[in-house]
C-alpha cells in the first residue's frame, strides 16, 4: 500500500493512513472507500455512492477534468495521474479543478510522484500525495517551504511577487 | 536595464540552494544518474560527449559589464577560459565538473544570473530584438515585455512539464532580428489606430526535423491582456500537444494538425475563461517599464568630425564602420555589432579575456549595456560616434573587430559533433572552411548579405532551414555528408529553405558555396541580395552549378 502524505490547511505535511483502495477497471470492487477510473465512475458511480461509500475518481492525463463538473460535490477526492513525472497534464487538471470547477475536496497526486515536483504540485492545488520515491512528509515540507516568493498567480492563491511589491 | 530587487534575489537564492542540495544527493550516491537527469535538466546542465555542459541564461540577450565579467571569470575558474554563445542568446560552458556546478550557480546568482529553464520541456529564455532601446524602428521597448515574460515563466507551476520545450520571441521593429516566425510563439508589437499598444500573435513556428513558419492567430491582442492570452495558449498546448512521440510534440505539430484557425478558436475559448484575472496589473508593468526608462542620451550633432576623420585615415576602420555599425535612434550615437565569427575560429566562441575587453568597453563607452544576438554575435547598443574608433581599436586588439556582420562569413553553426551527443556531423570545421574561402573582405562585401546557417543534425540548432544557404550534417554509413538548402529566411520574410540536391562530402561543401555565389553574382539584378536573386530565378541555375562540376 503506498504511503500517503497530506498537506493540512495550515501547510503542515503529515503521513496518513489511506482509507481508500485504488481499484483498476478489471478488478472486483472491494468493500469500503474506493478510487476508480472516470469510465468506471460513469458506469457505476451512482450505485456506489448510493451504497454510502466515499468515492474518488482518478483522472488520466488525456481525460478532461471538466467531465466531472456536475459530480464534484458528490466526490470525496479526485486523483490526478502522473504516468511519468514528465507528463505535466495533471498540473492543468488540478488547476482547473480548483480555479474553474471550485472543487474543495482532496486532490491527490498519484503515479510517478517525486518530491522534486512538490512545489509545483502544491501551487496547482494538489493537497495529497502518493510519493513514488520513498520520500517522507519532512522532505515534502522542506521542498515546498524552500521558496520564499513566487512570480505567478496559481491555484494555491499564494501572494505573488508582484502583489508583494504592490504592497511594499 | 532591469535590476533585481530583493524578491528576485530571494527567488534565485532559494533556487540555487535547492540545486546545491540536489547535487549533494547525487554526489553522495543517494540518487542515480537516471533520477538526477530531470533535476539537472531543470538547471541547464547537460551530459555531453566529453563532460557536463552548463547553459547559462542571458535573459532576452541583455547583460551588463558586471555580468559579462562574471561569465569570463567562471570560464577561467571552471572551464577552459572561454564560453560559447548560442542561437538562444545563452552562453554554454562545455567543460564543467558536476561538483563545481553549485558554486558556479552561486557565482552567477551573485550577479543576478542563472541557468533556470535553459533546458527541459518548459518555457525557455525569451528572444528579443538586440537593438531594443537603440533602434528608431521600434514601436515599444520589447525588453519590458520580455522581462515580464521571464518572471511569469520562471518556475511556472503549471507549465514546467510541457509536451516539449517552448520558445517565445518578441520584436517591436519591422526588421525582425529575433526569428519570431520560427518560434513556438512570436510576438510582434503593434499599435492600433487609436494608439493602443498590442501584439500580433503568431504560433506554431519552429525548426527541427519538420520546419514550420508561425501563423497568426490574433492580429491584435491588447498589450494589457498578454498574460491571460499566454496562459490560454500554454494551457491548450499542455493539454492537447502530443506526448507519445517526442518528434511530434512541439506546438507546431499541434497547430498544423488542428489548423491555425481551430487552434486559435480553442485558445480564444480558453482565454475567455481565464479572463483578466490572468493578467499582470498595470502597476507591475509600469514598475518593469521604469527599469528600462529612456537612457539619458547626450544631445550630439548628427555628424561626428572625429568619426569622419578616423574613417578617412584608417581604411580598416572604415570597413568596420560600413559593416558593423548600425543606425541609432539618437543623433551622434551608433549601434556597434561585435562579430564572434573571426575567420577560422568557432562561431559564437569567446575567450574569457575577450569577454573582459567587451565588458570594459561596455562600461566605458556603451552605457553599461551589452547584448547577445541569436546570430551568435554581441552588440554594444549605445556608443557615441565620437568613441567608435576607440572602441574599434580595442576590439581589433582583442581579435574582435571582424567586419563581417550579415556577410557570408557571419555563419551560424551549432557545436556539432565536436561536442554534442546528438550530432551526426561536425558543423564548426565546415563553418571555418567557408569563412577561410571567403576571407577576402572586398569579395565578401561585393557579395553582400548572405546568411549561411549550419546544423550538425536534424534538430536544427544551427537554424539551417532558415539560412539563405542552409547546411545540414547527415551521417551516411558512418561518413559525414552535408545537405544544402537554399532560400530560407528567419527574418520578417521568413521561409523554409528547399533541398538543393544530393548531400555532399565535407571536402566539397566550401567549393559548392563558391559555385552558388558565382551564380548569384552572375544573375543578380540591381541591389538584389543572394536570397532575392534565388527567389527570382528559382533553383535551376544554382543546382546546375553545384552538380554540373560533379559529372
Amino acid at each position: 500500500m503506498p504511503k500517503l502524505i497530506k498537506r493540512l490547511a495550515d501547510g503542515q505535511f503529515v503521513a496518513e493512513a489511506d482509507p481508500f483502495t485504488a481499484v483498476s477497471d478489471e478488478a472486483e470492487l472491494p468493500p469500503g472507500d474506493v478510487i476508480i477510473s472516470l469510465t468506471r465512475f460513469q458506469a457505476e458511480g451512482d450505485r456506489l455512492l448510493s451504497e454510502g461509500r466515499a468515492v474518488g475518481v482518478r483522472i488520466e492525463p488525456a481525460e478532461q477534468v471538466e467531465a466531472l463538473a456536475y459530480d464534484l460535490p458528490r466526490l470525496a477526492l479526485v486523483a490526478v495521474a502522473f504516468p511519468t513525472y514528465r507528463d505535466g497534464r495533471a498540473y492543468t487538471s488540478a488547476t482547473l479543478l480548483r480555479e474553474r470547477l471550485g472543487f474543495t475536496g482532496e486532490v491527490r497526486a498519484v503515479g510517478d510522484v517525486l518530491r522534486e515536483q512538490a512545489g509545483f504540485m502544491v501551487r496547482c492545488g494538489i493537497d495529497a500525495f502518493e510519493p513514488n520515491d520513498g520520500s517522507d512528509p519532512d522532505q515534502w515540507a522542506h521542498a515546498v517551504g524552500r521558496h520564499r516568493h513566487v512570480y505567478q498567480r496559481a491555484a494555491d492563491g499564494r501572494v505573488t511577487a508582484f502583489q508583494e511589491r504592490g504592497e511594499g | 536595464m532591469y535590476l533585481y530587487d530583493a524578491i528576485d534575489k530571494d527567488i534565485l537564492a532559494d533556487r540555487t540552494q535547492e540545486f546545491r542540495e540536489q547535487v549533494a544527493r547525487r554526489l553522495a550516491g543517494e540518487i542515480t544518474e537516471d533520477q538526477f537527469k530531470p533535476i539537472r535538466l531543470m538547471n541547464g546542465l547537460y551530459l555531453q560527449l566529453h563532460a557536463y555542459m552548463l547553459r547559462v541564461a542571458i535573459p532576452y540577450g541583455s547583460m551588463d559589464s558586471r555580468q559579462l565579467r562574471m561569465l569570463a571569470q567562471i570560464g577561467r575558474k571552471y572551464d577552459k577560459a572561454y564560453g560559447h554563445f548560442t542561437t538562444r542568446t545563452n552562453l554554454q560552458f562545455h567543460w564543467i565538473s558536476l561538483k563545481d556546478t553549485p558554486d558556479i550557480l552561486a557565482d552567477l546568482a551573485s550577479v543576478d544570473m542563472h541557468a533556470i529553464q535553459t533546458s527541459g520541456n518548459c518555457i525557455r529564455n525569451v528572444t528579443a530584438d538586440p537593438y531594443a532601446g537603440a533602434t528608431a524602428e521600434e514601436i515599444d521597448d520589447p525588453r519590458v515585455w520580455s522581462e515580464a515574460i521571464r518572471q511569469w515563466s520562471s518556475l511556472h507551476p503549471e507549465f514546467s512539464f510541457l509536451p516539449r520545450k517552448f520558445k517565445i520571441a518578441i520584436t517591436a521593429a519591422p526588421k525582425d532580428r529575433t526569428a519570431a516566425k520560427v518560434h513556438d510563439i512570436g510576438l510582434v508589437v503593434r499599435r492600433a489606430r487609436d494608439g493602443t499598444l498590442g501584439f500580433e500573435v503568431m504560433v506554431g513556428g519552429g525548426l527541427g526535423a519538420s520546419p514550420y513558419i508561425g501563423q497568426t492567430i490574433k492580429e491584435f491582442l491588447p498589450a494589457s491582456r498578454l498574460f491571460s492570452y499566454l496562459d490560454a495558449i500554454l494551457r491548450v498546448y499542455n493539454r492537447l500537444g502530443r506526448r507519445d512521440n517526442r518528434t511530434k510534440a512541439r506546438i507546431k505539430i499541434l497547430v498544423s494538425s488542428l489548423g491555425a484557425e481551430e487552434f486559435g478558436r480553442q485558445v480564444e475559448a480558453e482565454w475567455e475563461q481565464v479572463g483578466p484575472a490572468g493578467d499582470l496589473p498595470d502597476t507591475e508593468l509600469a514598475r518593469i517599464r521604469g527599469a528600462f526608462a529612456a537612457h539619458p542620451f547626450e544631445t550630439l550633432p548628427t555628424q561626428s568630425e572625429a568619426f569622419e576623420r578616423a574613417k578617412a585615415a584608417d581604411a580598416a576602420f572604415a570597413r568596420f564602420a560600413r559593416n558593423n555599425l548600425k543606425p541609432h535612434k539618437k543623433p551622434g550615437y551608433t549601434i556597434v555589432e561585435i562579430s564572434l565569427k573571426a575567420i577560422g575560429e568557432t562561431p559564437g566562441d569567446m575567450t574569457s579575456d575577450q569577454m573582459d575587453v567587451v565588458a570594459d568597453l561596455g562600461a566605458r563607452y556603451g552605457s553599461d549595456d551589452i547584448r547577445a544576438t541569436h546570430e551568435q554575435n554581441l552588440v554594444l547598443p549605445h556608443v557615441k560616434l565620437d568613441d567608435a574608433h576607440a572602441v574599434y581599436q580595442a576590439l581589433a586588439a582583442a581579435g574582435l573587430a571582424t567586419p563581417n556582420i550579415n556577410l557570408i562569413s557571419d555563419i551560424i553553426a551549432c557545436p556539432g559533433l565536436d561536442y554534442c551527443a546528438l550530432a551526426n556531423a561536425r558543423a564548426i570545421p565546415v563553418a571555418q572552411d567557408i569563412a577561410r574561402r571567403f576571407a577576402d573582405q572586398d569579395r565578401a562585401e561585393l557579395i553582400g548579405e548572405l546568411k549561411i546557417k549550419i546544423s550538425g543534425c536534424i534538430n536544427a540548432c544551427g537554424h539551417h532551414h532558415v539560412g539563405h544557404i542552409g547546411i545540414l550534417g547527415v551521417d551516411k554509413k558512418g561518413e559525414e555528408f552535408y545537405q544544402l538548402t537554399l532560400g530560407g529566411s528567419g527574418a520578417e520574410d521568413a521561409s523554409v529553405g528547399k533541398v538543393l540536391g544530393p548531400a555532399l562530402s565535407a571536402d566539397r561543401v566550401a567549393g559548392a558555396i563558391d559555385a552558388l555565389v558565382d551564380v548569384y553574382l552572375r544573375e543578380r539584378q540591381g541591389e538584389e541580395r543572394f536570397l532575392d536573386t534565388y527567389r527570382r530565378t528559382g533553383v535551376t541555375p544554382f543546382k546546375e552549378a553545384v552538380y554540373a562540376e560533379a559529372h
